[in-house]
């Protein structure tokens, strides 16, 4: 068998991470199951989820978070425009410099959503610790949200749903995004990008708690100088960006 | 009013039949299409995550702007006590009623649920403009409802203008509201405006009064009546206004936006370089929707009742392919989420995205204009609502 060459420098680097994960994967496992929020109560606004991406660790040729969510929410392969993205790789060139960056973009998790604003009957809500969601049982399919976020978040099931293995429940004709993976929130787990960018050996995802300003990802904002997406538009997202 | 007036109202019976049968294939068409795209799903339609509201919007929002613009009529009967135009209120208020349950239709078929309109209909979020316009709505058919039955009951006539006066702030506030759909989208180029409500209310008063003389002309001309020359004057003067103020608000609304170096890009796709959708702005809207119209009514020796005719039918073609290229093309131009980069993705960021309406689109949008034209052919047929003018009645004076 063919292996790609691997100098010493890679060869270390790939060690170390792989000897981290083993070692500290049970432990934060422990962790994340003493922090699970128990059945039936309700979500804290003492907490408000978020994630910071870091542009500057994420490689323009690794979907690795994008692949991760599809398999999570059993969404597919995407080929036609009518097929759902939760989330996507966006390759970016700065016209004035011909910097390029890559970097993961999903629902950012506003504090003032505007999907929330304009959705008729309120299947668009958002959670106390800041979780942006679509009730589908309420979702008319109307498409408002999809008119009125900024981000281009959401997608519209346009054909009947076959697979129903994915973690949310998902039907034709409602509109759908990231859930921020708040099954596994939930549970005290990290979301499935997070995961999937970590086990790559990436730090380009950090899923944690905005409220606390001594979380990790409370901190890494803060030394990375992260910013927000359109920040015109004074939305508050859940999601920073590091590194543009 | 005399019973020689009552007999003219009644479109003649094989007319009328032909007609019938005509509407019915077209709703049955466009229930056909909705069925269709509720069972296998939007996959069918020309819509995808970009281009998320199609034709179906362009139909719906063309009838429900103009159901609230064809009660001009009425209102300047009522509200202001023109007796020319009081004697058109009735057709003017069936009519909304028609456009409206036409828009409506459409709307409502055209959700990916349309089976939970119920939960629409009982779970309001107060900070929804949509839900503020399902309560608009309904609003104007029952306050319309109320307006036709004091015109219509003699017994109820004193309540007559109260009812107008309700009507008219009614259909402003809703047209209002349907301009606001627009005006909150606060992330798109095309909308995020305030000067969107107002020329909502303008496009009403144009288009429902084209509707309204298209349809009075060929009520006039079923029941062999000719339309007296002052009123003609009157309504294609009116019309004329009407026109040239939508084309001035359009030109401050993209004037003030090619003045923003941030709209330029998007400025430049609508007016110059977005193929179909700038061909039918220029085309459609401009040359044959406000241009030839304006021909039609202003130069000599035209303005007479087959112009005035053709003319409204230009003004409407003109409707559609102005609300095409502001629905459509409002979303074509992609979000700008990433200024001062080149940007590329797999959902299509930073691509202009393309659309083709499929057939179930135009079934469905028809199906919409079907539905509008049975509820008028029925009124019109079972109810008394052609024009009566009084033959003594000194025109002059109004």
């Amino acid at each position: 068998m063919n292996l790609p060459p691997v100098d010493r420098r890679q060869f270390l680097t790939r060690g170390a991470a792989w000897t981290a994960a083993v070692t500290l994967a049970p432990g934060v496992l422990l962790y994340d199951m003493a922090r699970a929020r128990p059945a039936g109560e309700p979500a804290s606004s003492a907490v408000r989820w978020g994630m910071l991406v870091d542009v500057s660790q994420c490689d323009s040729g690794c979907d690795a978070c994008v692949q991760a969510c599809n398999r999570e929410q059993a969404l597919g392969t995407p080929t036609r425009p009518t097929d759902p993205q939760w989330m996507r790789k966006v390759q970016l060139e700065q016209n004035a410099t011909g910097r390029k960056v890559s970097l993961p973009m999903m629902c950012q998790h506003c504090a003032q959503p505007p999907c929330v604003d304009v959705c008729p009957t309120g299947a668009s809500f958002k959670r106390a610790d800041g979780i942006v969601l679509v009730d589908k049982h309420r979702c008319i399919g109307c498409r408002y949200c999809m008119m009125a976020c900024p981000y281009k978040a959401r997608s519209f099931v346009h054909a009947p749903v076959e697979d129903h293995s994915g973690a949310t429940p998902r039907g034709q004709g409602t509109v759908e995004s990231c859930t921020l993976c708040v099954h596994r929130v939930d549970q005290g787990e990290q979301p499935a990008c997070v995961q999937a960018c970590a086990k790559e050996g990436r730090q380009a995802l950090l899923f944690g708690d905005l409220n606390d300003p001594q979380s990790e990802i409370s901190q890494r904002m803060r030394a990375l100088n992260a910013i927000s997406l359109r920040p015109d538009l004074n939305l508050d997202p859940g999601v920073s960006y590091a590194g543009l | 009013m005399s019973q020689s007036a009552t007999s003219f109202s009644r479109i003649e019976a094989r007319y009328f039949f032909l007609l019938l049968l005509l509407g019915l294939l077209v709703v049955m068409g466009g229930l056909w299409a909705a069925y269709q795209m509720e069972s296998q799903g939007h996959i069918l339609s020309g819509m995808n995550n970009q281009i998320v509201w199609g034709l179906p919007h362009v139909f719906a929002i063309f009838m429900i702007v103009s159901a609230s613009g064809v009660l001009n009529v009425a209102s300047v009967g009522s509200v202001f006590g023109r007796k020319i135009y009081k004697a058109r209120g009735p057709l003017s208020g069936l009519l909304s009623l028609g456009l409206l349950a036409g828009g409506l239709t459409v709307l409502m078929l055209d959700l990916g649920r349309p089976d939970r309109v119920i939960v629409a209909a009982t779970t309001y979020n107060v900070t929804s403009v949509f839900a503020w316009n399902v309560l608009l709505y309904s609003g104007l058919f029952a306050t319309v409802g109320l307006y036709l039955w004091t015109m219509m009951d003699k017994t109820m006539g004193a309540w007559s203008r109260p009812a107008g006066i309700l009507v008219f702030c009614w259909r402003f506030i809703l047209t209002t509201g349907t301009g606001l759909i627009f005006a909150f989208l606060v992330a798109r180029q095309a909308y995020a405006s305030a000067l969107l409500p107002p020329l909502f209310i303008v496009m009403s008063l144009a288009w429902g009064l084209a509707i309204f003389l298209i349809v009075q002309t060929a009520m006039y001309r079923w029941n062999l009546q000719e339309l007296n020359p002052l009123i003609l004057k009157r309504l294609k003067n009116l019309l004329g206004i009407f026109i040239v103020t939508l084309l001035y608000l359009m030109v401050a609304y993209h004037l003030t936006n090619v003045y923003f170096a941030r709209q330029v890009d998007f400025e430049r796709f609508i007016l110059r370089d977005g193929g179909i959708l700038t061909f039918l702005f220029w085309g459609g809207y401009v040359g044959l929707g406000s241009a030839v119209p304006l021909l039609l009514i202003f130069l000599p020796g035209l303005g007479q009742g087959r112009h005035m005719w053709i003319a409204s039918l230009f003004v409407l073609t003109g409707a559609l392919s102005l609300l095409y290229v502001f629905i459509i093309g409002g979303q074509a131009y992609p979000l700008q989420i990433f200024p001062g980069y080149h940007v590329y993705s797999s959902f299509a960021d930073g691509q202009i995205n393309s659309y083709n309406p499929s057939s179930y689109e135009w079934m469905l949008g028809v199906g919409g204009m079907g539905v509008a034209f049975l509820v008028t052919l029925l009124g019109v047929r079972v109810l008394n609502f052609l024009p009566y003018d009084d033959p003594h009645y000194p025109l002059e004076s109004n």
